[in-house]
């Protein structure tokens, strides 16, 4: 028999409903493969029988119309979606042992949808980080290695590295993300995977660990463009319990998908050929042009002139909103709780949060609460707002002369742990990501090649806002020419 | 603008967070870095713009003012470190 484990989501839903093979066999394949890969330290827990009971269900209604889209398909679940009692850390010590009494709107959705949970996934502590170098579980390790033998362990990127990472894998065939500032794309491209984060609004924020609430979204990672789609399907649509939710129907992008691209132009940005990024990633990007050209699209250059602004921007809206954000950890409702001799109630919330956080999270909670302080709001945290605007504003008027945008995702591949300990230099992995975080707009990782080193690099494309649709047809038709289909060899 | 550790200390206490002198000593040079670096923005001309609100418009909704939840006690007091008589119970505050 065919390894389940190497087919995407899209072959599972064929190969189940034509009976090839059942839920429950696709579910057992998926659990062996989770528990033989612990080296990759990519699941905080595992939940096989999660994954057996959707299975149990599925193989009892299939060929009966009650079939839901994801019926028979196990996934994985970024630490930070809230899972009806299965312990929900958000990597971090200060959560140990919360299970949740409630289940996110997203993973409902999903399990509405007939899809089982085959665990937890590991991540940077509340999505702080690039690395996953800041989880409380120590980091996840890349399933790839760089070709020079050297057999140095690499990061998956992050936050969201156990997904790209179990992904990459082929131990989970497809699993949520978050993106804040690109926490999908980033690993996305440094596991040669795909990944999609959606317009602000569209995936309910109800039930995820909030890190940046103007800029969290919810999104897929999986092996294709079609299984991004088909997954998002699932996790969108309008929750009366998020306020920012977006009251609009999930149009049918599965269906929809197409990569003829005739009549589209596909905006450059002079801005995005930086300093300091290798060759090999300047050479995919001019080749991804061509790809988009042989499409049907037509190039052309824009300008988005206040890119340089995104990132200190950034630097100072997400940690401002994570300090108010991460308030709520004060050892009384969940949670770690340290109590001081002597302290009281201050002291009790002082020494929980000083043992809870870990070194990033405690940095940005400061630079946080300092940008929001008495003295000092207008210069830092309004200043920032208006140049949010502003960078919106240049996307409005680049929108005008285009219809998508295409770009790297990241300007480096994979780095090794350990490598970056600067705090500014790890900023700077999401040069091309934070942009459209900031401007709310959909955006998207897929892979174009590797490098000297044989590691991933991603091409990234940015859409209007709500056209999810032409992000995806262009993914489609970068997969089609890429031809990506190298993977990991297997050392776990 | 900069920090000394004067005022990182009173950050980490408007931040509830407990730090040793060294820690605080520590992210002296850290949080100036960043803020050094942050203060680029002060060259960009936003005079006569708006400060961003709302990143993709979405009229704020109102719902009808009735009872939608609730009655769940033990659900919302199951995760506390210490729940006593129905209560999330903390450190004694008055003397």
């Amino acid at each position: 028999m065919t390894d389940l484990t190497t087919l995407t989501i899209a072959e599972l839903q064929g190969g189940f409903r034509n009976g090839d093979f059942t839920a429950r066999e696709v579910a057992e394949a998926y659990n062996a493969a989770v528990a033989a890969a612990r080296a990759l330290n990519a699941f905080t827990v595992e939940t096989p029988e999660d994954a057996l009971a959707a299975a149990a269900a599925a193989d009892q209604a299939r060929g009966s119309d009650g079939l839901g889209a994801l019926a028979g398909i196990p996934l994985g679940i970024k630490d930070l979606f809230a899972t009806q009692g299965v312990d929900t850390t958000s990597g971090s010590r200060i959560l140990k042992g919360f299970k949740p009494p409630y289940e996110s709107s997203v993973t409902a959705n999903l399990r509405k949808a007939g899809a089982g949970m085959l665990g937890k996934l590991n991540m940077d502590e509340f999505a702080m980080g690039s690395s996953n170098e800041t989880s409380a579980y120590g980091p996840v390790i890349s399933p790839w290695k760089r070709g020079d033998g050297s057999n140095a362990a690499l990061t998956p990127g992050g936050s969201s590295g156990g997904s790209a990472a179990a992904v990459a894998a082929h131990i989970a065939p497809g699993a949520t993300g978050t993106d804040t500032g690109g926490s999908i794309r980033q690993p996305a491209a440094f596991t040669g995977i795909c990944g999609i984060k959606p317009t602000y609004g569209r995936c309910s924020r109800w039930g995820i660990v909030a890190f940046a609430s103007s800029l969290d979204q919810a999104g897929p990672m999986a092996k294709t463009v079609r299984d991004c789609a088909i997954l998002l399907e699932a996790m969108a649509g309008f929750d009366p319990k998020d306020s920012t939710s977006l009251d609009l129907p999930v149009p049918p992008w599965e269906k929809n998908l197409s990569s003829d691209l005739k009549g589209k132009r596909v905006g450059i940005p002079r801005e995005y050929r930086i300093g300091g990024v290798p060759e090999d990633i300047n050479r995919l990007w001019d080749q991804g042009i061509e790809w988009l050209r042989d499409a049907g699209a037509e190039p052309v250059e824009i300008s988005l002139p206040h890119t340089k602004y995104a990132l200190p921007t950034y630097y100072i809206i997400a940690p401002a909103e994570a300090s108010s954000n991460l308030a709520r950890y004060d050892g009384v409702r969940y949670g770690l709780r340290e109590t001081v001799d002597g302290g009281g109630l201050d002291g009790m919330y002082a020494a929980t949060r000083a043992a809870g956080f870990g070194a990033e999270v405690k940095r940005r909670i400061m630079i946080g609460t300092y940008v929001l302080s008495a003295g000092f709001y207008d210069a830092y945290f309004t200043k920032a707002q208006k140049v949010r605007s502003l960078i919106k504003r240049d996307f409005q008027q680049a929108f005008e002369r285009c219809d998508l945008i295409l770009t790297p995702t990241a300007p480096s591949a994979a780095f090794g742990l350990g490598e970056t300990t600067d705090p500014l230099a790890m900023y700077l992995n999401d040069v091309f990501a934070v942009p459209a975080s900031l401007a709310g707009l959909p955006a998207m990782s897929v892979p174009g090649g590797l490098d000297g080193q044989g590691l991933p690099l991603g091409l990234h494309i940015i859409g209007r806002e709500l056209d999810e649709q032409t992000v995806l047809d262009a993914g489609l038709a970068i997969e089609e020419r890429a031809g990506f289909t190298a993977r990991p060899e297997k050392w776990w | 603008m900069s920090v000394n550790t004067d005022q990182v200390r009173h950050i980490a206490k408007l931040a509830r967070i407990a730090m040793s002198d060294s820690e605080v000593e520590a992210l002296v040079p850290e949080l100036n870095n960043i803020l050094g670096w942050v203060e680029q923005l002060a060259e960009v001309d936003t005079d006569g713009v708006e400060p961003l609100t709302a990143v993709i418009a979405n009229p704020l909704r109102l719902r009808d003012d009735e009872v939608t939840d609730g009655d769940r006690r033990d659900a919302v007091l199951a995760n506390a470190p210490d729940a006593q008589h129905g209560f999330f119970a903390v450190p004694k505050v008055i003397e």
